[in-house]
């Protein structure tokens, strides 16, 4: 009989699968599934900004679709991940590797970073911006010197939001074929292995964490404006 | 030998009435599964929520531990969440519930927190005045003016669930997410899509009609518009 109930038993399991160095090596292995991850998050993270900050920078300088830029992160909420991923799928883009898993990841990512920033940039001060105009700044100034300095607690703010959603989405994306840690959980799954998509659980939710821990550092050692 | 039929469903298409005449039953099965394990999330996840908020309204020291907590548990992705779950719970409704629980949770506690400490100091001094104890005060003035918010979260963690519980098809209990996860394995277009379009809807018309609730309990909302 085992003194510790089930759960202890499989997560001991799971705590050998994860010290277990074959489990790390390889093309299936933990290094090359977090590398995967991380390549996924960072280039799909840095793609979502080049596409939504512009616009919504500039929809925020000018003050216009405001309400486009809000509701879509409603609209995003109501739309399943792994549907996208499986529609992506089906279709032609389907043919290129990691495409649709691409694809969908910057369709979650943009959403949050769109209406941060757009509203970071609507929050700036009405005063402060009509003294730059009467400052004599022109628009690109006042753009680049007055609004986007005080947006970007509001700008990085969606930037977090939106790399941890990048993080859970392409975890679901292991459900679709695409790579990254997920793979290990739904491997598991496969080979009705409890301890490994525990382990694989664990490894998700630490990096997860840990991307959630590098924005919480960053903001708390970012200068702080007006403090002088 | 009778030819092979051509209809929509030979061709594979995207969008095929045959498709929803043919497998109605599976789709209203899938479609009820969808509707349970949604339900049964955010209605415990309710029951639970109000009680934490209320604590850690009442004790300031609880506030700070609850919401990192929170904080966690939403930062961690629903596919991991579920598989965290495995051993506890099996391949069972039960696992894709709990974990649906934790994320309306958390959603909840934050909303219907932000809408007690939004509640006017003022207005809690007023009722005080007027003889009302800490637990009138909490039911009759504080409960129903965090409403607003409280809805707000409701309606943020319906529409949530709705959408996670696809990925409860790892388990064999994603309502309209299994039929997802099996046309993705045989190229099914017009089974995915449907289920696709269906999941949407349901998280539509459960947002509205949140709505719609939220509108007949809040009246005073309206008249201090007016």
């Amino acid at each position: 009989m085992d003194p510790g109930g089930p759960g202890v038993n499989t997560l001991a399991d799971a705590w050998d699968w994860l010290t277990d160095s074959a489990n790390w090596a390889g093309d299936a292995g933990v290094w090359h599934r977090l590398t995967q991850h991380l390549v996924l998050t960072v280039v799909c993270l840095v793609i979502s900004c080049l596409i939504a900050l512009p616009v919504a920078l500039v929809l925020g300088h000018l003050g216009k679709g405001g309400a486009l830029a809000v509701n879509i992160s409603n609209v995003g909420r109501a739309i399943p991940t792994f549907a996208v991923l499986v529609l992506l799928l089906l279709t032609p883009i389907g043919k290129w590797g990691e495409g649709p898993t691409v694809v969908a990841l910057v369709l979650f990512a943009v959403p949050p970073l769109l209406t941060n920033a757009y509203v970071g940039m609507r929050e700036v001060d009405r005063d402060v911006v009509r003294a730059s105009r009467g400052m004599g700044m022109t628009g690109r100034q006042m753009l680049w010197q007055v609004e986007v300095p005080l947006a970007m607690p509001m700008i990085l703010n969606g930037v977090r939001i939106a790399a941890v959603q990048l993080v859970a989405t392409a975890t679901i994306a292991a459900l679709a074929g695409g790579g990254g840690l997920g793979r290990i959980i739904t491997a598991g799954f496969n080979l009705a292995s409890t301890p490994q998509v525990v382990a694989g659980a664990v490894l998700v939710a630490v990096f997860a964490l840990l991307v959630e821990a590098v924005f919480e550092v960053a903001e708390r050692l970012a200068p702080k404006r007006g403090a002088r | 030998m009778t030819a092979p039929p051509d209809d929509c469903l030979a061709r594979n298409e995207w969008i095929c009435g045959e498709y929803l005449s043919t497998r109605r039953d599976i789709l209203l099965d899938a479609v009820g599964q969808h509707l349970q394990l949604t339900a049964f999330s955010v209605l415990i996840g309710l029951a639970l929520a109000v009680p934490l908020a209320v604590l850690a309204r009442r004790w300031g020291w609880a506030a700070g531990p609850v919401l990192a907590l929170t904080t966690v548990l939403y930062t961690i992705p629903s596919l991991a969440m579920f598989s965290l779950l495995l051993p506890a719970y099996g391949l069972s409704a039960a696992l894709v519930v709990a974990g649906l629980v934790l994320y309306s949770l958390t959603l909840l506690v934050r909303n219907i927190l932000a809408g007690l400490r939004a509640v006017p100091e003022e207005t809690r001094q007023a009722a005080r005045g007027m003889g009302y104890g800490p637990i009138r005060l909490l039911l009759t003035v504080e409960l129903p003016l965090a409403l607003p918010a409280a809805m707000a979260g409701l309606r943020i963690a319906t529409v949530s669930a709705v959408s996670l519980a696809t990925v409860g098809a790892i388990v064999g209990f994603g309502g309209l997410g299994n039929l997802i996860y099996s046309g993705m394995n045989t190229f099914f277009k017009a089974q995915v899509l449907t289920a696709s379009v269906l999941c949407v809807l349901i998280a539509v018309v459960a947002d509205l009609l949140l709505l719609g609730v939220q509108w007949l309990i809040t009246p005073w909302t309206r008249a201090a518009r007016a």
